[in-house]
């Protein structure tokens, strides 16, 4: 008998041109921030720094926006729409051409494994914007009458776990739209970003109608509550996302959030089992957990509960926790300090209140923020392992006997972002998804995206949707939230 | 696990197997084909994939000479490098047998066994009585593994008990003297529930290993055909404390699709099938490029067919 | 002495490769000026005959790529023919008799043409498909499809921008297609061609042929392999004939008067609608 060990095979940084300072991005070239306050980029898989970075205070931001409006009403609000999409098929294919770039520059900034990076978000990215650079001279076909007209200047927020994914979500239909934008990336995750800005560069696209300011929460204020901003685009935690909506109250601005959730996944008995237990795995330990929709709490049919579990932990005990830029690794880093000492604290509450914890033997590095992938069975409903968000590999078990349980169960929380269901029988997967209260339903798949697909959540999820014709919308007048 | 192999208790088992959904099940074999497979352990994964070499010769045009060639490559399969290790087998037709035995016993290579196809190989359409024959003509001859066809007509047209039957009357016929691969041909089955239940009825009968494929028909030894039959194994040894092996064959021609197969095996039915005693693959062309990335890895350059053989 | 050109020879495009035409006919072209050009092929109802063959046999693999892979193809195939704009412009030049200025204008149109119906490709179900709330427990749901094999007789002038028109919206929603090129401006067509050769189009998933219209509207009428055709570039007299000869399999037959509209890619799909039972 012999263990087929992997040897080491790991994704070489020396593709990427990395600097030790990064500036701002604004009005088409990179600009110190004008206080000359900087802040650290950490690689969360050795928690060592990577580089100085900008930060933009109200000053700054104050020079974005008016940046953006400057573009807006000189150049691009003026522009014919078929000249705005071709811009932003050059920023596709651009995205195409230095994919490899980007992916290892997302997994040293963000923690997550380069197979991920690689094969999913700079994929996707690009994707997102060769999608809607194609929209940009069809608005007239979104469904929202002849010639709808842009907002204006937009605010957009976004956060650390998908950093170039959720800025093509956001940048791309925005542009398509024909608003200018400032964009914050999140505090932790930079990097990406300030790259995407070169792209801008290479494709030519006028100054002013993308800026990036880089800083934390207290930078994404200003912007939030800058009065020549028509519309923020905020995807985060349901807090803050809370907070925006108290903000803007009073002002004209039209606001979209993309926040938490605690979804179910529900796993029938006439499931296809071997690929339900990869649902299950993918749905919780993608991307380390750090994931709105996540998967995270398993709902599995009481009589086939004891064979799920089994192969539920024989499959864990494969995945290979390690160093992210290594091809072979699952697993990656936990985005930060912060993150890691909220899950441990979230998932210590789970041993107080009487779960049992189960994870997967795994050897974790010595350096860096780490958290090995765990499943807690015995979970009731009440536990706060059951109802809030960790956001991390941790899966919480609960059982059920009726196709009317489990869907009570999995609707039974303030969140509506996504759930899945899993059963080969159609017509019991159409009645369960008909049912459930939330914006995105994967039946028999999970952690699907496109950018044809719209996605956001009911409830406490958040306002409004991104991808497709729906989430055009939102940076149209006329469109709703 | 069942015990009444009456074809209506056979039929309602292979009723309460579980679904396969295909996109799901593509989707974890494109995962596993996604390992990087380097240094260190590039090297080991060559070596043990030689060792699981079925070498194979099934043409028509077969003589005792290309036969005699073939198991000289099988014994040595780099005339320059004795430390390549010999193939897992080798595989013919029955009526080669003979010849392929004696030669591998007068080179040196006493330890590599004769495989012979069998029971009307490759389409399986002839009477029972002719597919007995075809194993017993084999067996006499000194094949210590026997791979059969299953009757796809009959799986098809709903007839399990028959399929069963054939196989366990194959198993009976080889006793002790040597083992029975049951070969499903997943190329004709189709769909992956129909590899799972093929894979149950070969295990239920007393194969001793499962089977992609003749050769003769593509698709092949698919990777999420291989996937679902791993599966299939490796559920059947929790079940019953039986370990049945499984044989890719068809398709795997480089050193690549060789190694792809090595991670499935890994990740699914786990090591203890990693080795020639629980995991083979049928091949031919397949030897020379496990060869030619063999000597990349010693020399540190590219290599060239020029310094493999033939045969 | 002025250096001697090498001259261009102008072959047919079908399943991704330049055969001469099997009649080995050919026809003369010559500019606005009536100075010779070039001797383009004069396809025959076999040369028609083997597109069809290739086209099908594309179908299946063109129809099941991924929307997003089809705009990447169509976008690519812009990507190369801005590459070849000035070749582009200097044909329509020589054959349609206008300025230097007015063919690269012209070019220029023809490739954001191009653009355009790249992005209609994983657009087309937004606009024709729909979710219906049948009055019962189903879950009711119509998708556009593409159809198959279509044919296309392209117009005149302007040639590359008919030419797009026809082929950008026949090929978005995975049909493949049988061109006709305008019997007086083919070299366009040719010249297309081999950027379609060198953009990572499937071979057979657009064939060109060039020759003499009137004869084979009759055998495309007929084929009853092609599905429907874009008659955009026939007289009335010959869209006539080939209704006649087209109903035998009822194909679909539309002609269309604006290069820019996404009626010539609704033309050319299937609505399929299915029903499937919700309940436990």
């Amino acid at each position: 008998m012999t263990e087929f060990e992997y040897a080491p095979a790991l994704e070489s940084t020396s593709i990427l041109n990395l600097q030790s300072d990064y500036k701002l991005f604004i009005n088409g070239t990179y600009t110190a921030a004008k206080a000359g306050k900087r802040f650290t980029t950490v690689n969360p898989s050795t928690g060592e720094a990577i580089a100085s970075i900008s930060y933009a205070e109200l000053d700054d931001v104050n020079s974005a926006v008016a940046a953006a409006r400057a573009a807006y009403t000189k150049v691009w609000g003026k522009m014919p729409a078929a000249e705005r999409g071709k811009y932003l098929f050059r920023i596709a294919r651009l995205l195409q051409e230095r994919a490899r770039e980007f992916a290892v520059l997302e997994t040293l900034d963000n923690g997550k494994p380069i197979r991920e990076s690689r094969d999913t978000d700079i994929p996707l990215a690009a994707a997102h914007f060769f999608y809607h650079a194609g929209w940009a001279d069809k608005l007239d076909y979104a469904g929202l009458g002849t010639n709808p007209k842009p907002l204006g200047v937009v605010g957009q927020i976004i956060p650390w776990n998908f950093p170039l994914l959720m800025l093509a979500w956001k940048v791309a239909p925005a542009l398509a739209a024909g608003n200018t934008v400032v964009l914050k990336p999140a505090e932790t995750t930079p990097l990406t970003a300030l790259l995407f800005a070169e792209v801008c560069q290479q494709a030519g696209l006028p100054a002013g109608v993308v800026n990036i300011v880089t800083g934390d929460g207290v930078t994404g204020s200003y912007l939030v509550n800058h009065p020549d901003v028509d519309k923020i685009a905020f995807t985060g935690s349901t807090a803050v996302g809370k907070a925006i909506a108290r903000a803007v109250a009073d002002t004209k601005k039209s606001v979209t959030l993309e926040l938490g959730g605690k979804a179910a996944n529900i796993v029938y008995d006439d499931a296809a089992i071997d690929e339900a237990v990869e649902g299950i795995v993918n749905g919780i330990f993608f991307n380390q957990g750090h994931v709105c929709c996540a998967g995270s709490r398993l709902l599995v049919q009481e009589n086939v509960q004891d064979e799920v579990i089994e192969k539920l932990k024989r499959r864990m005990a494969l995945i290979r926790v390690g160093n992210p830029l290594d091809k072979n690794t699952d697993l990656g880093a936990i985005n930060s300090a912060e993150q890691l000492a909220r899950i441990t604290e979230l998932t210590n509450t789970g041993d107080a209140e009487g779960a049992e914890r189960w994870s997967a033997p795994c050897d974790l590095p010595s350096k860096g923020y780490w958290y090995a992938p765990t499943i807690f069975t015995g979970v009731s409903q009440t536990h706060r392992i059951a109802r809030e968000e960790i956001f991390g590999p941790v899966l919480s078990v609960l059982t059920f006997r009726t196709p009317a349980e489990a869907v009570e169960k999995a609707n039974n929380t303030p969140y509506g972002l996504s759930a899945g269901v899993w059963s080969e029988k159609g017509s019991k997967v159409l009645w369960t998804a008909s049912k459930l209260r939330a914006g995105v339903i994967w039946t028999n798949t999970f952690n699907k995206f496109d950018p044809t697909s719209p996605f956001g959540g009911f409830k406490e999820s958040g306002w409004g949707r991104e991808g497709g014709r729906h989430g055009l919308a939102a940076y149209l007048k006329g469109g709703k939230n | 696990m069942i015990t009444d192999f009456s074809e209506s208790s056979l039929k309602n088992f292979l009723k309460t197997l579980p679904p396969v959904d295909q996109v799901g099940a593509e989707a974890r074999a494109a995962m596993l084909a996604t390992r990087s497979i380097k240094t260190a352990s590039k090297t080991w994964a060559i070596d043990t994939a030689i060792s699981m070499v079925d070498l194979t010769t099934l043409e028509g045009a077969d003589t005792p000479g290309k036969v005699r060639a073939l198991c000289a490559k099988a014994v040595r399969p780099d005339a320059t490098d004795p430390s390549v290790p010999s193939v897992g087998a080798v595989c013919v037709y029955n009526d080669m047998v003979k010849i392929a035995r004696e030669h591998l016993d007068s080179i040196g290579g006493k330890h590599v066994p004769v495989a012979a196809v069998s029971t009307a190989f490759p389409s399986g359409r002839a009477s029972f009585a002719v597919k007995r024959q075809d194993t017993l003509d084999a067996l006499e001859n000194g094949a210590a593994e026997i791979d059969m066809v299953i009757d796809r007509g009959a799986f098809l047209s709903g007839r399990i008990g028959e399929v069963f039957d054939e196989i366990r009357a194959i198993k009976d016929l080889c006793g002790n003297k040597a083992h029975l691969k049951v070969i499903l041909e997943t190329g004709e089955l189709v769909t992956l529930d129909n590899v799972r239940k093929a894979s149950y009825l070969g295990m239920l009968a007393g194969g001793d290993f499962i089977k992609t494929s003749t050769g003769k028909v593509a698709p092949a030894a698919t990777a999420p055909v291989v996937l679902v039959m791993l599966e299939a194994v490796r559920d059947f040894h929790a079940a019953t404390g039986k370990r049945i092996g499984v044989k890719p064959a068809g398709g795997i021609r480089t050193t690549k699709d060789a190694i792809k197969q090595l991670v499935l095996v890994n990740e699914t039915a786990g090591p203890e099938w990693l080795n020639p005693q629980m995991f083979r693959i049928g091949a031919s062309a397949l030897l020379n490029d496990l060869l030619l990335q063999r000597m990349k890895m010693r020399d540190g350059h590219y290599a060239s067919p020029q310094y493999v053989t033939l045969d | 002495m002025n250096r001697i050109d090498v001259m261009k020879t102008y072959k047919l495009y079908i399943n991704g490769a330049f055969p001469r035409s099997e009649s080995g006919r050919v026809y003369e072209l010559k500019d606005a000026k009536g100075a010779f050009i070039a001797n383009p092929c004069w396809a025959s109802r076999k040369d028609l005959r083997d597109s069809v063959v290739a086209a099908r046999a594309a179908f299946s693999g063109w129809s099941k790529a991924t929307a997003y892979n089809r705009g990447q193809v169509l976008y690519r195939i812009a990507e190369v023919m801005q590459g070849r704009a000035s070749q582009f412009a200097d044909e329509i030049e020589a054959q349609e008799g206008i300025t230097t200025k007015q063919a690269l204008v012209q070019v220029e149109e023809s490739i954001d043409l191009m653009v355009w119906y790249a992005g209609w490709t994983d657009k087309i179900s937004s606009l024709s498909g729909a979710n219906n709330p049948v009055a019962g427990s189903f879950y009711n749901f119509t998708i556009p499809e593409a159809i198959g094999v279509v044919g296309a007789f392209i117009e005149g002038k302007p040639s590359l921008i008919s030419l797009i028109a026809s082929v950008g919206s026949i090929i978005a929603s995975g049909n493949t297609a049988v061109v006709i090129a305008s019997e007086k401006f083919p070299l366009t067509a040719i010249t297309f061609a081999e950027v379609c050769a060198t953009s990572d189009v499937p071979a057979g998933v657009i064939n060109i042929l060039t020759g003499k219209t009137p004869e084979l509207v009759g055998w495309m009428g007929s084929h009853m392999d092609v599905d429907a055709v874009d008659a955009s570039g026939l007289s009335s007299k010959q869209l006539t004939e080939l209704k006649i000869a087209g109903a035998d399999n009822l194909k679909r037959i539309h002609s269309f008067k604006s290069v820019k509209s996404p009626d010539r890619i609704l033309a050319f799909v299937e609505h399929k609608t299915v029903w499937q039972t919700i309940g436990v």
